[in-house]
């Protein structure tokens, strides 16, 4: 288990003058002080770290989440933001000495703009209630993320979320256009718009995946796109990983961007097809499922060509959707993937590592091998157009040493990502769960730069500390913005 | 195109050198670059150099990047190319085409532009963030850098960022850099996402409309799912300085695809389409800005809002500055404007910030280049800009006062 930073023991001592000074702001039940309350707020989607929070507020304006952030800044007390709570990675895990800013109560959308394609959203409102929003002109919002239904745009914001459809309209930072964001001090400062690019310093850029530790955001405005007339499906068996391998890198060398190219391992699959009985083929060492969507026309062309070129790959079976009932049937089991394994095994480790693509069968087979090595299973579903690595490593969390074994097999996948030339999360980002690994892909003077951004948003490292970097901001150490006289700033700041 | 001769009218070309510092600095590669800058004395950045009259002038020795040259990674079927930074644009452009892939963001040539020659390179290009046309569809060129190698103002090199498309490891700090203009770091190594070219392109063309009605129509066309991937609208003076030699206004619909899929969507959108060389071509012009070339004695800007308040912008522009000489690209997003010389900053900045969005001064003679170039920021957002490039530059060693009077 990762350790967190120790509470500070000031802060707890103050909790009452906290608390209160959260109530002069929030009154009634948008400060949360009994511990069942805050209880319900002490994990997120990384459920196997818990904190209790030191106190929870739940504003439900701007001017209230200035007034908190000020407040804490004064105070000096740690802030941890929180959207749906739904990051896989730990990013919204409470600390015991910091006060937990939910946003959930940002749930309008405060303006829909057809001519310029875009919405403007608070934090708070969910990725598919943007598409719900707009479905009726024919519009959707590109990113999707598998916990759609329940994650919050600025959840996305904070984590640069992906989704099946990355490989071709980009994750969020490609698709967010404008913030509004407050910062620790209290600033609120507005980055890009309705408008492309902002001219100067990209600051919107650097935000979007900054895991809450530069600012919060309190307004997101989202390109939106015409939803494509067409999407016809392809699901195709493999003998081997290697044949769907050399199937996508043949794709893509033909010129094709599919709208989604989903592969699944022989374990994945089958715990799907028990699940959801979409026909996949259970013989297949390998499944791929790629996705066509654009105009009619060029639906049917592409899907030929693909078709073609999985023959020539060897495809040992290939079925295309003749209906959209069917083409959703071919998704339902990847989409359904994680349950699917979940009924296998009474806990799964959800890992996310991007490889270069040419390496994935040397990748698969090496994680065969560690399956030995820690004496655990597990099942691979793999976003194959982007080189996005899901293995779920299976486990059984009331069998001692089980976890820690699962922790260290998912730590040995990752590192392998990057040995191969790969990075540690393509997109559930660093949060508390890799935050120990940056080490092997970043050098020492690499993370400073990256805390060096922290320090010029964040000068007193009050906000989600603990997350992304192995040890706290050292914005005096660092020795360039905050030094005076020599003297370091913040000696208290602990290493761990 | 008319070549514009730098070496005539000073003010278009290089800057005069200035005392001490006139000479490059050898160049060399990665380590000895880092020691230059280590040295703390201010340097100015330059590759190809074809981008240097762009921004407020900095202060400092030239530093002749040019030896980082060289692809050092590139498997098309991994959709990623690695460069060293002072790579030519046009060798990274050739080697793609081999693969039948292509930077998707279309770096514009602004060289007429600006006055300048010499050779665009991938790393001036990302710095400045400059897109193409096709930025509607495909992005700006801030989407596409993966992740680099740097020196930072201290001397110090460091990477970030990855060889791969998906990737949430750290910061973004790739986009920290795009369209720094140098200030941040020297970037020495970049990777970038590629893509396939599109098969074939065709452009439709449709005549005598408005600003209003013209930029209505390109709004409609874009809410279709027709996959416009470049939108653009010619005033007649200005369309009968392009290669079609139009005698009316010109709305322009580029779309790109295979070739069954492109017939299918021109039929469904009508209008007259061009052959695929001419639709290069005029394309090439408008990223290039020609038809508002040559330059001299003027002052061209960038001006972005809201794409549905473009004729509206437009009217302004028209009626504050006499003289004025615009077109309308990426669906109404950008409107070109070029101005008879005078310090019109304070004016244009005033004028998007009412309408939300960002005029930047792109060509002029240095005297204008020396004032604000670029959309003042409110003072939040200026105090936390400067808190960024010192804790990146304390020294303010790297492409100084090139982007903000304070840095």
């Amino acid at each position: 288990m990762l350790k967190m930073p120790e509470p500070l023991a000031e802060t707890l001592a103050r909790r009452a003058e906290i608390v209160a000074a959260l109530r002069a702001i929030v009154p009634g039940e948008g400060t949360i002080d009994s511990e069942t309350g805050r209880r319900a707020y002490e994990c997120d989607g990384l459920t196997a770290y818990r904190a209790l929070p030191l106190a929870v507020v739940l504003p439900e304006t701007r001017a209230q989440i200035v007034d908190i952030l000020r407040a804490c800044h004064r105070m000096g007390v740690r802030v941890v933001p929180r959207g749906a709570g739904t990051s896989l990675s730990g990013g919204a895990l409470p600390l015991e000495d910091a006060v937990l800013l939910g946003l959930g109560k940002f749930q309008r959308i405060l303006d829909i703009d057809l001519e310029n394609r875009c919405v403007v959203a608070e934090p708070g409102v969910t990725n598919l209630a943007i598409t719900h929003a707009v479905q009726d002109r024919g519009f959707y919002y590109a990113p999707d993320p598998s916990s759609q239904i329940a994650c919050t745009i600025g959840g996305n914001v904070a984590e640069n979320s992906g989704g099946v459809h990355c490989l071709k309209y980009g994750l969020t930072t490609n698709n967010v256009i404008g913030i509004e964001m407050v910062t620790i001090e209290g600033e609120v400062i507005r980055l890009g718009g309705k408008h492309y690019d902002a001219g100067g310093l990209d600051l919107l850029g650097a935000m979007v995946g900054s895991e809450g530790l530069l600012g919060v955001v309190t307004e997101v405005t989202v390109r939106i796109l015409p939803k494509p007339p067409c999407a016809r499906a392809l699901l195709l068996g493999f003998a081997s990983v290697r044949d769907a391998s050399e199937t996508v890198a043949a794709v893509i060398g033909a010129g094709i961007i599919p709208g989604g190219m989903e592969m699944m391992d022989r374990p994945a699959t089958k715990a799907a097809e028990d699940f959801v009985h979409a026909g996949y083929p259970l013989d297949a060492d390998a499944v791929l499922i790629v996705e066509l969507d654009g105009c009619g026309p060029e639906v049917d062309h592409l899907a030929d060509r693909v078709q073609s070129i999985a023959e020539t790959h060897h495809a040992t079976s290939c079925r295309v959707s003749q209906s959209e009932q069917e083409r959703l049937l071919f998704w339902a089991g990847r989409k359904a993937a994680f349950p699917a394994v979940g009924r296998i095994s009474p806990d799964y480790y959800c890992m996310d590592g991007t490889i270069p693509r040419r390496r994935l069968a040397e990748v698969l087979e090496r994680m065969q091998q560690m399956e030995a090595e820690y004496g655990l299973r597990c099942a691979n579903v793999f976003h194959a157009g982007d080189g996005n690595l899901h293995p779920l490593v299976l486990y059984d969390a009331n069998v001692p040493g089980e976890l820690d074994r699962a922790e260290e097999f998912g730590a040995a996948i990752l590192r392998l990502c990057v040995e191969v030339g790969g990075v540690l999360t393509g997109e559930h980002g660093v949060g508390v769960e890799k935050r120990d690994l940056m080490g092997t892909m970043f050098s020492k003077t690499d993370l400073d730069q990256q805390m060096r951004l922290k320090c010029a948003f964040d000068p007193p490292g009050l906000l989600n500390p603990g997350k992304v970097f192995p040890e706290l901001c050292r914005c005096a150490e660092l020795g360039r913005v905050h030094v005076h006289g020599g003297k370091t700033r913040f000696p208290e700041l602990e290493r761990f | 195109m008319e070549q514009h001769d730098s070496k005539t009218e000073g003010v278009w070309g290089p800057r005069p050198q200035r005392g001490a510092g006139a000479e490059p600095l050898p160049a060399g590669g990665e380590p000895e670059l880092a020691e230059i800058i280590a040295t703390g004395a201010p340097i100015e950045i330059r590759a190809g150099g074809t981008k240097r009259p762009w921004g407020r002038p900095a202060t400092g020795t030239i530093l002749d990047i040019s030896a980082l040259r060289g692809i050092l990674d590139y498997d098309p079927a991994e959709l990623v190319l690695t460069a060293r930074a002072a790579t030519p644009l046009a060798e990274i452009e050739s080697a793609l085409a081999q693969a039948q892939q292509t930077l998707a963001f279309e770096p514009p040539d602004w060289r007429a532009l600006l006055g300048t020659e010499g050779e665009p390179t991938l790393g001036g290009t990302i710095a400045v963030n400059a897109s193409g046309p096709r930025r509607i569809r495909a992005g700006a060129a801030r989407d596409h850098l993966l992740g680099f190698r740097a020196i930072d103002g201290t001397g110090q090199i460091w990477k970030a960022g990855g060889r791969v498309v998906k990737n949430v490891t750290g910061y973004d700090m790739s986009k920290l850099m795009a369209g720094a203009f140098g200030t941040l770091s020297l970037l020495t190594e970049l990777s970038v996402r590629v893509l396939p070219r599109p098969e074939t392109e065709t452009t439709l063309l449709f005549e005598g409309e408005t600003a209003a009605g013209a930029t209505a129509a390109m709004t409609a066309a874009l809410n279709t799912p027709h996959e416009i991937s470049a939108a653009a609208w010619l005033p007649a003076d200005i369309a009968a300085r392009t290669k079609l030699a139009a005698a009316t206004s010109l709305r322009l619909l580029r779309l790109e695809g295979p070739a069954q899929s492109v017939a299918y969507r021109a039929g469904a959108l009508g209008g007259t389409q061009l052959d695929a060389a001419t639709s290069q071509a005029i394309w090439r012009d408008i990223a290039s800005v020609a038809p508002l070339l040559p330059p001299a004695g003027r002052c061209i800007w960038r001006l972005c809002t809201a794409p549905a308040l473009a004729p509206a912008l437009r009217d302004r522009v028209q009626a504050t500055f006499e003289g004025a000489e615009t077109f309308l690209d990426w669906g109404g997003g950008l409107l070109w404007a070029s101005l008879p010389k005078q310090d019109a900053a304070t004016a244009l900045h005033a004028l998007l910030h009412a309408f939300g969005g960002h005029a930047t001064l792109i060509a002029a003679s240095q005297q204008y280049r020396a004032g604000a170039v670029f959309q003042p920021r409110s003072a939040a957002q200026a105090a936390l800009e400067a808190r960024i490039k010192r804790g990146f530059d304390p020294g303010l060693v790297l492409n100084r006062f090139r982007m903000s009077e304070a840095w």
